[in-house]
């Protein structure tokens, strides 16, 4: 049985759907899109064009949400099923779009190049604990206005993994998915076995910029996975109470599976989100907030309730380098987002509220994602008699280690971690140097990256990415992109 | 009697209560109070025990927010009465905020305008995706002294340059310092740019308001 958490009984989930709805009638959402508006009119909606604002009835969202699909599979770079989005499948990818990097060797936070890229999407690539790579962060060494591509256009280079990522502007995103066609070889192929899919993000409260808005309905038209990154910040962008924020985020999204599925009905789109709570002495809004994860699990159950695949951002800390805190805040969310039976949980390797990305934590997340993802395996029957039949025959002075049951099942029933966990005596880890966590987990990142297998990438696929991305770069004034590892020049 | 009435006013500002603020501030206006004493006495100490109470971890941000509400409430009909006799409210510097065009993260920008508000400033907030020309604009119209520009994208930072250029271009930047601020800003950048500073939080922004205005010495 794999083991599962609700925050909400069901009367408070009914009642959390009810506001929801009334909220999309009353005040409406405000979307900076002539086309969505006119997508809602034309099935509908009161639309006021003019204040932008569409009050949506209560059935045209019912509708949108039964012609989402429940469910969705994200497919790897060979062609296999690599996640599932459905159900309580619980699967993990690191945070996305950082603007800075905890540099293992200084310790500074500083601003990310190519090199990091490479270095952070080989070493994803060695980490099974991640189901899918994010375009973890954005590289300082190229036109901003290609930031977002780039980051996709490297992990196709260096990563068979499916992508979470996301568009910065309306044009970009034709760009991307032109990528992912390459890397597909076909428009069909793309379609038939979606590799990536897209965060967007409406603007709390209930309103979507022209941006966002725009890149939802081009994903549901291209038939490009859309995940909804509704983020309620409760008490400055939405109510402080958890309820309150999860009603703005149930309205949130249920605006954007509408306007989605008025774009493409059938085209598959995500019930996810990146709320926080406001920390009402500084304003910031911390991720490792217990709170926060209860914003996420409450939401999550009521996409379930909803018939809809799940996200959320979690396993990132606030915490400005990897130490105690960074632990806590990464280790308590993830559990928390895996009881929930949330299906993609992003976030793994974030510091600083979603700023700082770290490779080192990448590496000590992992080892927390392997264990939230035992428990989720959850305590099976292994033998008709559970253990009174063993312990009787082992009898009162026996041991269990020369056991051939031991030997059949311990690798079952126990993850064994990697050496970024302790579980030495104190002398053999003094005689080891007395390393930290964070010492242990910068080596394992050289270790992991001396281990890395390059994707097998076709020569052509490779100069189709290649020419896309500078064709880009040229459009913004960049006559070449920054060299690559390996690169002839 | 008239003490009584300010401490009431203040009382009110601490509170956050708007409605109680602005009939204390009326009936102080009917019986012919200095408009700029009422500010003083009331309003401006009333803001400074909110202050305090704040830094010292006593309030936290909505009793700041509140009695900036509150504040501004009582200004509307303090400002008018000003203008007619004549008087000019010493303030420490009038700043003309905002988030950069092609960025609508609001919560940071808001925040550094309602501390800045709080310590003195006079606080023009532009809101989110602010054309370039209404940064240029407002500062003509309002004679600021500062101007705040928040961008929290990397792909809207370049505009932060772009206001700076364009101030320059309307023979403003004499005027006006410039402070920059949001996640992916540094004070590199702001270096890089030609802003006078940079911070990175609400608190330091105000730090930086007072130094760049010279009211530290
Ligand atoms: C909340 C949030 C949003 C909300 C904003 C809601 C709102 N009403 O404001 C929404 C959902 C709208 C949003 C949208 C997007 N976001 Co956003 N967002 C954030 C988040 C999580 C928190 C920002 C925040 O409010 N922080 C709390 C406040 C108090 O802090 P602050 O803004 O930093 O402000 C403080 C200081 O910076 C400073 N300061 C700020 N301004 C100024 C100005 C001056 C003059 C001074 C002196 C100081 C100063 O003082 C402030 C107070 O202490 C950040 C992550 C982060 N840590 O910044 C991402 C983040 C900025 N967003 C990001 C992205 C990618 C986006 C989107 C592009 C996502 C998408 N694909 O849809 C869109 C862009 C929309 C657009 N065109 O602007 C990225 C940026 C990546 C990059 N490399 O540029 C970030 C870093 C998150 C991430 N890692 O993905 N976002």
């Amino acid at each position: 049985m794999q083991p599962k958490i609700n925050l909400l009984d069901d009367v408070l989930v009914e009642r959390i759907v009810a506001e929801g709805f009334e909220l999309l009638q009353d005040p409406g959402v405000k979307i900076h899109s002539d086309e969505a508006l006119s997508l809602l009119a034309d099935a509908g909606a009161d639309v006021d064009l003019r204040a932008k604002v569409a009050r949506i009835p209560q059935p045209l969202v019912e509708k949108a949400l039964a012609t989402a699909p429940s469910g969705f599979a994200l497919y790897d770079g060979e062609g296999n099923v690599a996640v599932r989005y459905e159900g309580d499948h619980v699967q993990f990818d690191p945070g996305s779009a950082a603007v800075n990097i905890l540099d293992g060797e200084t310790g500074q936070h500083r601003k990310p190049v190519t090199a990091d890229y490479v270095r952070y999407a080989q070493l994803t690539e060695t980490l099974p604990a991640y189901d899918a790579i994010s375009t973890a962060f954005v590289c300082s060494d190229v036109a901003e206005e290609i930031g977002d591509l780039y980051r996709l256009y490297l992990s196709l280079l260096y990563s068979k993994k499916p992508v979470v990522t996301g568009a910065f502007r309306i044009d970009t995103l034709h760009v991307m998915k032109d990528l992912l066609v390459a890397d597909a070889g076909s428009p069909e192929a793309l379609a038939a076995r979606p590799r990536a899919v897209f965060d967007v993000c409406p603007s709390p409260p209930l309103l979507w910029s022209e941006l966002t808005c725009q890149n939802l309905i081009d994903c549901a038209r291209y038939r490009i996975p859309a995940e909804i990154v509704s983020m309620p910040l409760a008490g400055s962008a939405a109510p402080v109470t958890l309820a309150g924020a999860v009603v703005q985020h149930t309205a949130e999204c249920m605006s954007g599976v509408t306007i989605h599925q008025l774009a493409n009905p059938g085209a598959p789109i995500v019930w996810g989100g990146a709320p926080a709570i406001t920390d009402m002495r500084f304003g910031s809004t911390p991720m490792g907030a217990i709170e926060t994860g209860m914003i996420d699990a409450a939401y999550a159950q009521v996409g379930k309730r909803l018939g809809m695949p799940t996200h959320a951002y979690l396993v990132a800390s606030d915490s400005k380098l990897i130490d105690a805190q960074a632990g806590f805040e990464s280790g308590m969310s993830a559990l928390m987002g895996a009881l929930a039976g949330i299906n993609m949980i992003s976030g793994a390797g974030m510091l600083d509220f979603l700023r700082a990305q770290s490779l080192e934590k990448l590496v000590v997340d992992a080892e927390i994602i392997a264990m939230v993802k035992r428990l989720l395996r959850g305590i099976e029957a292994r033998d008709d008699s559970l253990g009174a039949a063993l312990i009787r025959a082992v009898g009162h002075h026996g041991e269990f280690l020369g056991q051939k049951h031991t030997l059949t099942w311990f690798a079952q029933e126990q993850h064994i971690p990697s050496d970024v966990v302790d579980r030495n005596s104190l002398t053999t880890w003094q005689n080891a140097g007395s390393k930290t966590t964070v010492d242990r987990a910068h080596e394992q990142v050289k270790s992991l990256l001396a281990t890395y297998q390059p994707r097998p990438l076709p020569d052509e696929v490779r100069r189709a990415l290649r020419d896309i991305a500078e064709r880009a770069a040229r459009q913004f004034g960049m006559e070449r992109l920054p060299p690559l590892p390996g690169d002839a020049d | 009697m008239s003490q009584e009435l300010y401490t009431q006013l203040a009382q009110a500002v601490i509170d956050g209560d708007e409605k109680v603020a602005m009939s204390l501030t009326k009936e102080a206006l009917t019986r012919g109070l200095n408009p700029l004493e009422i500010i003083k006495e009331g309003l401006t100490s009333g803001m400074e025990v909110v202050g305090e109470k704040f830094s010292r971890g006593e309030y936290f941000l909505p009793h700041l927010v509140m009695a900036g509400n509150t504040m501004k409430a009582s200004l509307t009909w303090l400002e008018p009465a000003l203008k007619t006799s004549g008087m000019v409210r010493e303030t420490l510097g009038t700043v003309v905020m905002g988030t950069v065009a092609g960025d609508i993260h609001e919560i940071g920008k808001s925040l550094v305008g309602t501390m800045l508000a709080a310590n003195g400033f006079v606080v023009h907030d532009l809101g989110v995706d602010v054309p370039t020309s209404k940064f240029i604009e407002t500062v003509r119209e309002t004679g600021a002294n500062l101007v705040g520009l928040s961008a929290l994208l990397t792909t809207t930072m370049s505009v932060q340059r772009t206001v700076i250029e364009e101030l320059t271009e309307a023979g403003l930047r004499d005027q006006v310092k410039v402070m920059v601020g949001g996640a992916p800003v540094s004070p590199q950048w702001a270096q890089q740019i030609g802003a006078d500073g940079y911070a990175e939080d609400a608190a330091g922004a105000v730090t930086l308001a007072r130094r760049l205005v010279g009211a530290d010495g």
